[in-house]
């Protein structure tokens, strides 16, 4: 796997820079405006004299809110690539940015990005990991009005079966359901997200509850906290469920209650079991299905 | 308190199918004409609606469509079929409160040929709502049918008291068994056997997919009003001897899971208790039992939460036939919406009516009150319904 990321990202970086992508827009007032009222600088200067702030420059070449994957930009072929070998998340390490002259109104630019460097695999903090680093430069015309050095993290989080490659998870994955998260709840998300089973733990009296709330039902108090949970239980009950179709699942699948260890009862699908097998008051021990960058599932396994 | 003042005066419904080729409204406003019919009032009597946070008809489109002018009371209930008697139950309420003299309760449903309960539901699951978010804890992980919700319950059940899928199997049995005399029924003319549940093929173990109700088009409606009115009606009143709602500790719809057991349903218990107390009756005293059937496993424990067994015993209570015509306590001598249709609950009442009238196909003699119980597995409801008189008066 080693040796595949290490020959596609040779051959991204052979490939040199992408084609030119123009920005949607000409630089406008408008959007100065809007881009000045969020950040909150409040300088008369870029109004009067028709000049973008520098810093936002990256702004004009943005792809909008929901960017369909662009296989000639050599950032989403290298992470295309790394998401397969199961390196599914990302976060942003670096990003240096240098201006050559302001952008006036009116101006038409475009971008062209190249992949500079890709490095691991690499313990770090948050998993195993490559290190990718890409140069992009600005041009109106043929003149270069910015450029700057991006480096990304793309890790497989801990503990999560984001090893099972991109290839082999069902192709229907993005129809699973997805859970409504409130500011109760997104603790319990963000745990599974970092291959975290979470308990909701009263910040007063220590009370543990699944499925959590705000307030305490022993002590009153509205300040939660939570534990991570040893990821082990029994099954108290279980589905074998058959009919009609569930979105996301190939059926049959098994459904657990499970009694955690710690007390509480939680549901999730029993990954990999034979449904004849499944017994009340089995062992399972915990284990996370990454649907996407946005949704990791909590399941379980039957132990042996 | 009801217990007396009040009555069911009108039933109404149009025919069951799984086509209804009209639309909700529709079929509302059939049946309620044919309430209002049935009780001799004219739709400008009326001054009260009451149905279904789920129906997908307002109160005021159905009183434009029916020529009933001004609503003095106008009312919704939540949590699926669990709404059903506690339709009656607000306007037993409203008309023992001089808020309105005469309210129609009403449920229609294109349920088999429209949107289908039975399957999983995305707007369900992304509400955002509280129950979005109970929701959370089961849709996403693959649990997300009414049959999966109850099979779960179903298969603790089994666990600690040794119930089994025949078990299960007599239920269904029983009400295809009823169904099969019923002209009204989906399934009339079509018992089944034991043997022919059991070879029925998986839906959810350990339910299959004779454990679990049909799919229905079709609307209901009831007329309620004041006692002393119904006395000079068309009809022989069911009076309504007893009216409640219930919800449990911890309650979840369909999804209690995290009490200490799973093996009851202790928001019938609500409304149980309160049926007894208010009527001064006790389970021996129910002549009929309409029980909402979606699902056979809740039927069984319905008889345990209710007192007619104690728990876990319900197997062994219907083990000889009890709950078939001809037994100790027949149940759901329409068919239940196993056999006859499912209306959400509101066929059940109107069974109940006739069985209290004396005019049901499938008539259990005598004159003991009628027991209608609501979804389960929900936040939930229930009435006992007599002729007049008959009832005891609570304390
Ligand atoms: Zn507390």
């Amino acid at each position: 796997m080693e040796d595949t990321v290490n020959a596609a990202a040779e051959r991204i970086r052979a490939a040199g820079a992408g084609p030119a992508r123009p920005a949607r827009d000409p630089v406008n007032l408008p959007m100065i405006r809007n881009w000045l009222e969020a950040i909150g600088d409040r300088n008369p200067r870029y109004e009067q004299d028709g000049l973008a702030p520098p810093a936002m420059t990256q702004v004009w070449t943005m792809r909008g809110l929901h960017p369909a994957a662009d296989p000639t930009d050599p950032l989403s072929a290298m992470s295309a690539v790394l998401d397969q070998a199961g390196f599914t998340s990302v976060v942003a390490t670096n990003c240096e940015q240098t201006y050559h002259r302001y952008l006036r109104d009116g101006e038409r630019v475009e971008v062209r990005s190249r992949l500079v460097d890709v490095s691991g695999p690499k313990r770090t903090a948050l998993g195993e990991g490559w290190f990718v680093t890409t140069d992009s430069t600005w041009y109106v015309g043929a003149e270069a009005v910015a450029s700057m050095t991006f480096r990304v993290l793309r890790f497989r989080p801990p503990g999560s079966v984001a090893a099972t490659p991109a290839s082999e998870r069902t192709a229907a994955a993005s129809d699973v359901l997805r859970p409504v998260v409130t500011r109760d709840t997104s603790f319990f998300w963000a745990g599974t997200a970092a291959g975290e089973l979470r308990i909701q733990r009263c910040g007063r009296c220590g009370r543990l509850r699944h499925p959590p709330g705000p307030v305490c039902r022993q002590c009153g108090a509205d300040r939660q906290d939570h534990l991570v949970a040893r990821g082990t239980g029994e099954v108290f009950s279980f589905v074998v469920h058959r009919h009609p179709p569930v979105p996301g699942r190939r059926l049959p699948i098994v459904v657990a209650l499970v009694e955690l260890t710690e007390g509480v009862r939680m549901v999730g699908e029993v990954l990999g079991a034979d449904p004849a097998q499944v017994r009340i008051g089995a062992a399972v021990r915990v284990d996370f299905v990454r649907v996407d960058a946005e949704l990791t599932l909590p399941a379980w396994r039957l132990l042996p | 308190m009801i217990s007396g003042r009040v009555a069911i005066v009108g039933v109404g419904e149009t025919e069951f199918s799984k086509d209804s080729g009209r639309s909700e409204l529709q079929l509302a406003v059939a049946a309620v004409r044919a309430a209002l019919a049935d009780a001799g009032l004219a739709p400008t009597d009326v001054d009260g609606l009451v149905t279904f946070t789920m129906d997908s008809t307002a109160e005021i489109a159905l009183a434009r469509e029916v020529g009933v002018g001004e609503l003095r009371f106008f009312s919704q209930v939540g949590y699926g079929g669990g709404a059903a008697c506690a339709t009656v139950q607000q306007a037993a309420l409203a008309i023992s409160a001089g808020t309105a003299r005469v309210v129609v309760c009403y449920r229609a449903l294109n349920e088999r040929s429209g949107r289908r309960f039975g399957r999983v539901s995305r707007a369900i699951s992304s509400a955002p709502t509280s129950s979005g978010v109970d929701n959370a804890w089961h849709y996403p992980m693959g649990l997300g049918t009414p049959a999966a919700t109850v099979a779960m319950v179903a298969r603790r059940y089994q666990h600690v008291f040794g119930a089994t899928g025949e078990d299960f199997g007599r239920v269904a049995v029983a009400a295809r068994r009823h169904a099969a005399t019923n002209p009204r029924a989906w399934f009339f003319e079509r018992p089944i056997t034991l043997a022919d549940h059991q070879a029925s093929r998986w839906i959810a173990e350990p339910l299959r997919l004779l454990d679990c109700c049909q799919e229905s088009d079709g609307a209901v409606a009831v007329v309620v009003a004041g006692a002393e009115q119904a006395a000079d009606l068309r009809q022989t009143p069911a009076v309504i001897t007893a009216a409640a709602q219930g919800s449990g500790a911890d309650q979840y719809i369909m999804t209690s899971y995290y009490r200490d057991n799973l093996t009851g349903l202790p928001e019938l218990g609500v409304v149980g208790r309160q049926l007894w107390q208010q009527s001064g009756l006790v389970p021996d005293d129910v002549r009929v039992a309409v029980l909402y059937d979606h699902f056979t496993p809740y039927v069984l424990m319905q008889l345990e939460e209710l007192g007619f067994c104690p728990p876990g015993e319900a197997r062994h209570f219907i083990a000889d036939g009890a709950i078939e015509l001809g037994g100790r306590l027949p149940v759901n001598p329409h068919g239940g919406q196993l056999g006859e249709a499912y209306i959400h609950g509101m066929n059940g009442i109107v069974e109940a009516v006739r069985q209290v009238r004396g005019s049901s196909v499938n008539q259990v003699a005598g004159a003991g009150p009628v027991l209608v119980t609501a979804g389960t597995g929900v936040p939930t409801s229930g009435l006992l319904l007599a002729p007049r008189g008959s009832g005891k008066v609570g304390h």
